[in-house]
């Protein structure tokens, strides 16, 4: 079982990037479970939401405590909310910043971790870009499926098409194509040069 | 058809193949995602011929599907917390009236503290209401349970809530099977009423009863509820036929054979718990569990006889009767009347708190070596207990509790659970 942990503020989209990832893992035959943290949903409040994947029935209601990979939605949240929180050893990273781990003061946390699961993006710069609002949560859950190779692009697509129509699916998938292939060329490139 | 969807969402869609009538409502968390996505389906006529009734409260909500149930239609409402408790007045008519509204409890804490998250407080506290009470484990459960409640209802004419743990049932996005509208039409026949108001036909419904006829009248409630133990089960094969899947009955038990510790639960948990479970018989632990479907009416020979071989018995509850411990460890008991099994009374998940494998991995092997209290309080944080007893010691004003405890714990939703 695979089980993924979102971080973000309430109005970033949190709780429907964990729902959409379920629907595109679901697309692929497998079985998954989304849920959020069943906090108040005030704009700005730390969000969590919560995604578990499996290839048998899910039963498991706990929230996800030791995740194999945690999306981090707004780095403000680093000094607020223990977001790294029982993250498995090889576990994936993926952080919504334009600048470096390094740059976030995040260089021990990452030390020694597999650097090809450990990924930063301009999430909310290409939301804003293609969707014109700046809710991050698209472009990084298909970021996520490029870095983890858990999920198809395509599936990310089909469960866009099942949220969203016309012109917001349209900008949606744009940005999901734009975060996919970036860090999918980021992962190539950190690889040549370890 | 396989879908992924909310398990809100899937319930909505569930009670819109079964051709509602009359839906009447009043948002509440986290009840409101049903009502509104039905709303939806009234509004853009997907489920036609159906009123959808905007109330003013919970109370009026109540009050509205008697009404209409009275005239005869299908009626349904949906609400949790303290929307159950404002209107409990109108749920005791239901029921004692005879009326087979079906309604969806999205499970929730009771205030004060006031608090959005689950637990089984709510439709606890309508034990005796009259209605009959059937818990779901899955989102697929709750979608076939609505689907058998109406059908039970109906033929009994007594009011069936269903009960979904809030959250964590409700906004879960999961895999349901959504049966077609030509197998839900099979399986339940339109609403044939034993009393119906009709300007054609006058009668009232209603009539003050003295001394004279309340007790035969309060019996008859019970009559039916003991013949719904016998329907329950039946309706529950009458439905595999149909749909092709286990839904439903009375109580399920999972590996339990030769277990030597049961574990009795209700709701979502026993998901959490068979996962437990699993793992401790992988290691030789002679462990099993009994989920209870129907708590009321209360299954007392199917518990027993899931419990009689047992050497001890966890009963794992997200409720609390505060001054004595436990709602269904007292029903539990009952139920083993004479046996002489040591019983424990476990209160876990109370306002949401999450109940995890680790902690029940603890709790159940310390049950093992039978050294658990006869009531245990999961996860409960002692220090912050005692220290806000400490300060009522020390000082008469010492202010409100929880304002108290909050200060103590510090930033809220810091923490994943």
């Amino acid at each position: 079982m695979f089980e993924l942990r979102i971080h973000g503020r309430g109005g970033q989209g949190v709780v429907t990037a964990a729902e959409m990832f379920s629907v595109a893992a679901f697309a692929e035959g497998r079985n998954a479970q989304a849920f959020p943290s069943f906090g108040s949903e005030r704009t700005g409040a730390p969000v969590v939401s919560f995604c578990r994947i499996a290839d048998s029935e899910i039963r498991l209601r706990e929230p996800v405590m030791e995740p194999d990979a945690i999306i981090i939605q707004d780095t403000t949240l680093l000094h607020q909310v223990d977001v790294f929180a029982g993250l498995k050893k090889d576990g994936y990273i993926l952080l919504n910043t334009s600048r470096s781990f390094d740059e976030l003061g995040l260089s021990d946390l990452v030390d020694g971790r597999p650097i090809e699961r450990l990924c930063t993006i301009a999430a909310t710069e290409i939301a804003l870009k293609h969707i014109g609002r700046p809710i991050p949560n698209v472009p990084l859950i298909a970021g996520f499926a490029a870095l983890s190779d858990l999920i198809r692009l395509e599936s990310v697509v089909k469960a866009i098409g099942e949220k969203f129509h016309g012109k917001v699916a349209e900008g949606n998938i744009a940005a999901a194509t734009e975060a996919y292939n970036l860090i999918k060329a980021r992962i190539a490139e950190a690889i040549q040069h370890a | 058809m396989l879908k992924q969807i909310e398990g809100s969402r899937a319930v909505a869609e569930a009670v819109a193949l079964c051709r509602p009538e009359v839906i009447c409502a009043y948002p509440i968390s986290p009840q409101t995602h049903i009502v509104e996505a039905l709303g939806e389906m009234v509004k853009s006529e997907k489920l036609a011929p159906c009123e959808f009734i905007n109330v003013e409260s919970e109370f009026a909500a109540m009050s509205v599907a008697i009404g209409a149930s009275a005239t005869g239609a299908r009626a349904y409402t949906a609400t949790a917390s303290q929307g159950l408790l404002f209107m409990v007045e109108a749920v005791y008519n239901a029921s004692g009236l005879g009326l087979p509204i079906v309604m969806t409890v999205a499970n929730r804490a009771i205030g004060a503290p006031i608090n959005i998250w689950n637990d089984h407080s709510d439709s606890l506290s309508q034990r005796d209401s009259g209605w009959m009470q059937l818990f779901a484990e899955t989102n697929q459960e709750a979608l076939d349970l609505h689907i058998q409640a109406f059908k039970l209802a109906e033929e009994l004419s007594l009011p069936v809530m269903v009960c979904m743990d809030g959250f964590i049932l409700t906004h879960a996005y999961e895999q349901v099977d959504m049966p077609t509208q030509q197998q839900v039409d099979s399986f339940l026949p339109p609403y044939e009423p034993r009393q119906v108001l009709d300007p054609r036909e006058p009668v009232s419904i209603g009539a003050m009863v003295g001394p004279e006829a309340f007790m035969e009248v309060r019996y008859l409630a019970h009559a039916k509820q003991m013949q719904a133990l016998e329907r329950i089960p039946q309706l529950a094969a009458e439905f595999k036929q149909v749909f092709g899947r286990d839904s439903g009955g009375l109580t399920h038990t999972y590996r339990a054979e030769d277990a030597e510790t049961m574990v009795v639960a209700m709701g979502s948990v026993l998901g959490t718990i068979k996962d437990t479970v699993d793992e401790m018989r992988d290691d030789g632990h002679r462990i099993g569990v009994l989920g209870i479907t129907s708590f009321r009416p209360f299954p007392l020979a199917q518990v027993r006889a899931a419990l009689q071989n047992a050497r001890r018995v966890v009963v794992l509850e997200k409720s609390l009767a505060v001054g004595i411990g436990g709602i269904l460890a007292t029903d539990v008991r009952m139920a083993m009347s004479h046996l002489h099994v040591p019983g424990y009374t476990v209160v876990a998940g109370l306002g949401g708190r999450a109940i995890t494998r680790k902690s029940l991995h603890r709790l159940f092997r310390e049950a093992e070596q039978d050294a658990l209290q006869p009531l245990t309080f999961l996860d409960l944080d002692w220090d912050v207990v005692n220290k806000q007893l400490a300060r009522e010691r020390a000082v008469r004003r010492s202010g409100p509790a929880a304002e108290n405890i909050l200060r103590d714990i510090g930033t809220v939703a810091s923490k994943i659970a």
